[in-house]
């Protein structure tokens, strides 16, 4: 009966982002949702959990409230949600929410295996899982897209840019996965209405033992200076013509103008 | 200003420490201290005389004969012990996979920040490392420095021009990798057979998408790529919906900057554009107006690819020839 704890952030659903004149980034009022790549972590460990017998709790942390989207964590069928919910998290980077991460996972007590996305889809910087391990002193196994689990040895395919890798592990162990791994379920109503009898354990940061200089600013190792929209500077020239020859023509021309086919 | 000790670099990947040496050698010189690469591997002897030509002024030289490109627990143990007797002041390491899974678990071991996938770093006038990277899918660019010593950044590949080698003296030190065990056993290993394995070094890239009906139609891009001396590559969607392929260029996979992309069939969504908005001439086909690639590119052709594109081919073949 492996125990297994599915680490979920609470992201900025990217495809709403707007900016305003100036190119910077109105975050305020676009929605928030489960990171993709840790829906589906969550989404193996309910696998794992369904044919092992086991039980997946969920841990987030998050400055902001994001008990609707650990409900939605707890109708795709984790069991209990923790939240940690402090107003210190703010400007917190991966150093600081990894160490806070730690010490929850550290109170919730015993596990088999934790379970995260590669990357957090606003973020995508890859750390949390891999600092998680240092911080924990287990064993990572990154970019994960097949995991098998059988009593204490986890055997995993990797995806890495040219090949895949087969690695084995002993649990306890943390697994970050990609995509490709699985299709995240949709919940039924039925588990929808389950759900919300779930609980939703919340801490603050006292209740961890964790002092204010571990987080915000002072517990960061990065600071954010700008957060701006790309300028696109493209020149969007038309290329037209009556047949597609006509258009092939012109096209082969300007790029051997440019210098960049041919000789 | 800091009491800055030295620059140092690391990748696994020979050609990604080329480019790192570049980009370390220009934040060395305006700080005006010693670049270090680490070179961690097999045969490390017979790499350590290039990486001086290329720019560093110090080689760590440590032979690994076992290391597998993993991110192992030597690599990690002995890269960190380095960096603890040494303090340098930036460490730049290749953004792999395995480089940002390293990266990640020295920054944890030092406790200090770390920011991945950097398109941009320079020192300003008071000689704090500045930092560009993309965010958000591709939505936003976050400048950021850091608050902690080392400062750890990843670089990808074709970020940087290696520089062209030349005739200098450097120091190559010697030093033994640190025994610990691994905690991971690398079963087996696989390559894949994607067609677009060096997708992220070629100069020219021809993109399908989701307007390619099947497999087999991508045969003309394939010929494009040829007379181009270019790659083929795809969207998610045909590796991941309709597994066609095992790779994709994107968000969460390839990130491409070559210097003519070629889109056919794309839509544009903001995933794929994440990949390749760093390609220095974007050409997009597409017989939707409309299309979000098109505000992405340089040269906009409105119609059907399975026309376009072998009289694309066909006009090569004559201009070329």
């Amino acid at each position: 009966m492996p125990r297994i704890i599915v680490c979920l952030k609470q992201a900025i659903d990217v495809s709403q982002l707007k900016a305003d004149a100036n190119g910077r980034l109105i975050t305020a009022g676009v929605s928030r949702k489960i990171s993709d790549f840790d829906k589906n972590a969550l989404e193996e460990a309910v696998r794992l959990k369904e044919a092992l017998d086991g039980e997946v709790v969920t841990v987030t942390a998050s400055v902001e409230d994001a008990k609707t989207t650990i409900r939605e964590a707890l109708a795709m069928g984790g069991d209990k949600g923790y939240f940690i919910n402090d107003e210190a998290l703010q400007n917190s980077d991966t150093l600081a929410i990894s160490f806070v991460l730690a010490e929850a996972i550290k109170k919730i007590g015993q596990f088999d295996l934790i379970l995260c996305g590669e990357a957090s889809i606003d973020g995508f910087s890859a750390q949390v899982g891999p600092r998680l391990a240092e911080l924990l002193n287990i064993p990572v196994i990154t970019y994960g897209r097949k995991i098998c689990l059988e009593g204490s040895v986890l055997t995993v395919e990797r995806i890495l840019e040219d090949r895949y890798e087969t690695v084995k592990a002993s649990t306890p162990a943390i697994v970050t996965v990609t995509k490709e791994i699985n299709e995240p379920r949709i919940p039924s109503l039925m588990a929808i209405m389950k759900a919300s009898k779930k609980e939703i354990v919340t801490w603050r940061l006292t209740d961890l033992g964790v002092s204010p200089g571990k987080v915000g600013e002072a517990g960061s190792g990065i600071r954010i200076l700008d957060v701006k929209a790309p300028k696109v500077e493209r020149r969007r020239v038309l290329i037209e013509g009556e047949t597609p020859n006509e258009i092939a023509e012109k096209l082969v021309k300007s790029l051997i103008q440019e210098g960049v086919v041919g000789r | 200003m800091k009491e800055y000790v030295s620059v140092w670099v690391y990748s696994e990947n020979n050609n990604l420490m080329l480019e790192l040496i570049s980009c370390g050698r220009s934040l060395s010189d305006t700080l005006k201290i010693e670049l270090t690469a680490v070179l961690i591997g097999d045969e490390a002897e017979g790499k350590a005389d290039k990486l001086v030509k290329y720019g560093a002024d110090k080689v760590f030289m440590i032979n690994h004969p076992t290391l597998k490109e993993s991110p192992d627990e030597i690599c990690l143990a002995t890269l960190t012990d380095l960096i603890a007797t040494h303090k340098p002041e930036i460490l730049l390491i290749g953004s792999t996979k395995n480089g940002k899974e390293l990266a990640s678990r020295i920054a944890a071991r030092l406790e200090t920040g770390c920011i991945q996938d950097c398109s941009y770093l320079t020192i300003n006038g008071e000689g704090q490392l500045i930092t560009k990277r993309v965010v958000y899918s591709g939505n936003a660019v976050v400048t950021a420095t850091f608050s902690r010593s080392p400062h750890i950044a990843t670089v990808p590949l074709r970020t940087f021009e290696k520089l062209e080698p030349t005739e200098r003296k450097g120091n190559i030190m010697k030093l033994e990798a640190k025994a610990v065990k691994p905690r991971l056993d690398v079963v087996s290993v696989s390559k894949m057979e994607v067609t677009d394995v060096k997708v992220e070094e070629a100069r020219i890239v021809i993109c399908g998408g989701r307007g390619i009906d099947s497999k087999e139609d991508f045969k003309p891009l394939k010929e494009l790529a040829q007379i181009l001396e270019g790659q083929v590559s795809n969207t998610r969607p045909l590796a991941e919906d309709r597994k066609w392929f095992s790779g994709w260029v994107g968000l969460s996979g390839k990130k491409i900057k070559p210097t003519v992309y070629i889109g056919c069939g794309i839509s544009g969504m903001i995933q794929h554009v994440a990949g390749m908005r760093d390609s220095k001439i974007v050409v997009a086909i597409n017989k939707d107006p409309e299309a979000a690639i098109f505000e992405f590119a340089d040269y906009m052709v409105v119609g059907d690819l399975y026309e376009i594109v072998p009289a694309i081919v066909k006009e090569l073949k004559k201009a070329l020839d």
